[in-house]
């Protein structure tokens, strides 16, 4: 990991003294134990605080979003794959963009560490290949990563960048992954059980929109929510407004969401709504035989027509 | 009640909390910190088994409970335009466990919706119906800075009770208010607080105290933003800012709000939501044009209304330095960063 970090500062510094971008978007350590952040670096010299490890959960492509700049960006397996349809979807220019790809073994999701912690505060962490140790006030606990890892990085096929410029660090292997096997089991569930879950999950929005913030997929100038002549949404904690809110975010994302689980990370209160981003995900699988951001050239399944599309549910 | 009467202290023992919970849930609608979907909020309590006391603070601020993030104002028919005044509180209520430096943060919301210039009749309703017993802070965390911005880890200001967990399953009570002195009477199991107990409840407080490492120099702060209002800084600052409402809906004192009438085949209603400076559509105007268009000046507003407009209107911060803004940011934002910052600058 730390091999990994020098040369990532290596590459970093080089772009930036050969002039090859104007930014580098990457990662430092945060103010508190657990926590890194975006940063942005101008000057080569900055490039000594690029940190990469498990702890490294932004997806800093919604940055992209809104740089004009030649950039250099840190990219995780699913963060190339947000890139792969922000340049199709002419969100980005592909040379515009330099990809630092990093292998990466999956996310530490802070929530599980939370419910570990039970109410006690973590004064430090520190991270090993396989484990973590959480130190407080009468607190010292090894834990494996794997125990950790988010939700989203355990059903993850493309641990590796799809897609880079340059590869810093080793390759990881990708293992066997049980893509659907969640959302199967989930589906199971009677409509009752389901449409419980979802409102349960809703109820708690505060509507913050730091899922649609983060979310790589999500770039409208104005987002339905935000518009007020017309406006098509209330402002309330209904459900008719919160619900509604998450499920056409989710159509709008779909056969676009590439599962990178930034949105369920920046929850404040521990919204869970993945099961739907990914089921639709499973139905774009099947209906269209598409995966978001695998390759450039393939067209997005929602932008384009082909004659043998399926057609059953059209009534 | 004058400053500095002891109305009355006492000692409870831990156990008998749920009987004296019991009683008062007769008269009052008791709300108090739970933990549910790995989440400590305030929710309304039938029993003591309920509370989560082993909380470092609520996720989300007790705020809502007088300042609701949604809210019917009122509503008519819509043939008759005629107010229907509604009673807002069936019963009067007791926010249990409440941290000082939230019970703090209500005295701030005070200034603006009970002031001379103007009284909002649901706020106020609110908080005068609701009793607040505050339960000090014996674990600060590491983004706490309540000691920098006038408040403290067993404040007691702005609570009508006190208790501190003494940790040998006692706490350790103090009444501050008569209402508060009230809620002790309907305790029969009292005791009367020893010497060792008054030394270790000094000596928990001092260990609290200590525990708050942050500090946040705000001192001259107001008169630096007034000059700094144009510079390269805010370039910097907001860079990594999302632009979420995160920072606002988890403040205890942000109380922007927006009104909005919605209407359906028979009824008119009249709606208040919270609002949040880091939205585009905070200020933008009816002939479509938006003077903060970035985050940019999103982010020094925010700054500005907390340090600078604030402090000239009330004399006052508008933080109290519970730190759920820096705990909870998804990009780490730093609120104590960003001071120092604009001190150097």
């Amino acid at each position: 990991m730390q091999e990994c970090e020098k040369e990532l500062r290596e590459v970093a510094k080089k772009l930036l003294l050969e002039k090859k971008v104007d930014l580098i978007i990457g990662y430092e350590e945060g103010t508190l134990p657990l926590r890194t952040r975006p940063i942005f670096i101008r000057e080569a010299d900055e490039t000594k605080k690029l940190v990469w490890n498990s702890r490294c959960e932004n997806s800093l492509c919604s940055y992209l979003k809104t740089t004009k700049e030649r950039v250099g960006i840190v990219a995780k397996g699913c963060d190339s794959r947000s890139i792969i349809g922000l340049i199709k979807e002419r969100q980005i220019k592909r040379e515009n963009i330099f990809i630092i790809g990093v292998p990466c073994s999956g996310i530490i999701d802070r929530k599980k560490i939370e419910d570990i912690l039970e109410g006690r505060e973590l004064l430090e962490c520190i991270e090993s290949d396989s484990q973590i140790t959480l130190k407080g006030e009468g607190l010292e606990e090894k834990v494996d990563k794997d125990k950790l890892v988010h939700a989203s990085c355990k059903s993850c096929k493309y641990r590796n960048p799809v897609l880079y410029d340059t590869l810093v660090g080793k390759e990881v292997s990708q293992g066997e992954v049980e893509e659907y096997s969640d959302v199967e089991e989930f589906a199971s569930k009677s409509d009752d059980e389901r449409w419980a879950y979802f409102n349960d999950e809703a109820s708690r929005c505060i509507r913050c929109y730091a899922c649609r913030n983060v979310c790589p997929a999500c770039y409208c100038p104005q987002c339905f929510v935000d518009q007020s002549l017309p406006t098509w949404f209330g402002r309330t904690l209904h459900p008719s407004d919160t619900l509604m809110f998450h499920m056409i975010r989710t159509l709008h994302i779909a056969g676009r969401c590439v599962d990178c689980g930034a949105c369920s990370r920046v929850c404040p209160v521990n919204i869970e709504l993945r099961m739907l981003h990914k089921k639709v995900q499973k139905d774009v699988k099947e209906l269209y035989d598409y995966e978001a951001g695998i390759n450039l050239e393939e067209l997005p399944p929602m932008a384009t027509f082909k004659m043998d599309d399926p057609q059953e549910f059209i009534k | 009640m004058r400053k500095g009467d002891r109305l009355k202290e006492k000692i409870i023992q831990k156990e008998q909390i749920g009987k004296w919970l019991e009683k008062l849930g007769k008269d009052y609608e008791i709300w108090a910190p739970v933990k549910r979907n790995g989440l400590v909020l305030f929710h309304p309590i039938s029993s003591a088994k309920e509370v989560y006391f082993n909380f470092l603070n609520s996720k989300k601020t007790p705020k809502d409970l007088f300042f609701p993030q949604s809210e019917v104002l009122f509503s008519f028919p819509k043939e008759e335009i005629e107010k229907e005044v509604e009673t807002i509180l069936q019963k009067p209520r007791i926010v249990f466990a409440i941290r000082p430096c939230d019970a703090r943060s209500l005295a701030l919301l005070d200034q603006v919706f009970d002031s001379e210039d103007y009284q909002d009749p649901y706020y106020i309703e609110r908080r005068e119906g609701t009793l607040l017993v505050g339960l000090a802070c014996t674990h600060p965390q590491q983004s706490c800075f309540c000691t920098s911005v006038g408040g403290g880890p067993f404040a007691k200001a702005h609570l009508d009770l006190l208790m501190a967990d003494l940790g040998d399953g006692k706490y350790f009570v103090e009444a501050l208010t008569e209402r508060g002195e009230g809620l002790l009477e309907k305790n029969d199991s009292l005791q009367e607080p020893q010497k060792k107990d008054r030394e270790k409840l000094a000596k928990i407080k001092e260990e609290a105290e200590e525990k708050v490492k942050s500090k946040l120099v705000t001192k001259g702060l107001e008169k630096k933003l007034d000059k700094i209002f144009d510079s390269s800084l805010w370039d910097r600052v907001h860079q990594r800012c999302l632009g979420c409402g995160i920072c606002t809906y988890l403040c205890p004192t942000c109380h922007c709000f927006a009104l909005l009438d919605e209407k359906d085949k028979a009824r008119v209603e009249r709606i208040r939501n919270w609002d949040s400076c880091m939205f585009p559509e905070f200020t933008v105007e009816a002939s479509g044009h938006n003077p903060r268009i970035s985050n940019r000046e999103r982010m020094r507003q925010r700054v500005m209304h907390k340090f600078n407009y604030f402090v000239e209107r009330y004399g006052e911060t508008a933080c109290v330095g519970c730190g759920r803004c820096i705990q909870s940011c998804p990009v780490n934002m730093d609120i104590r960063e960003i001071i120092e910052e604009i001190r150097n600058e």
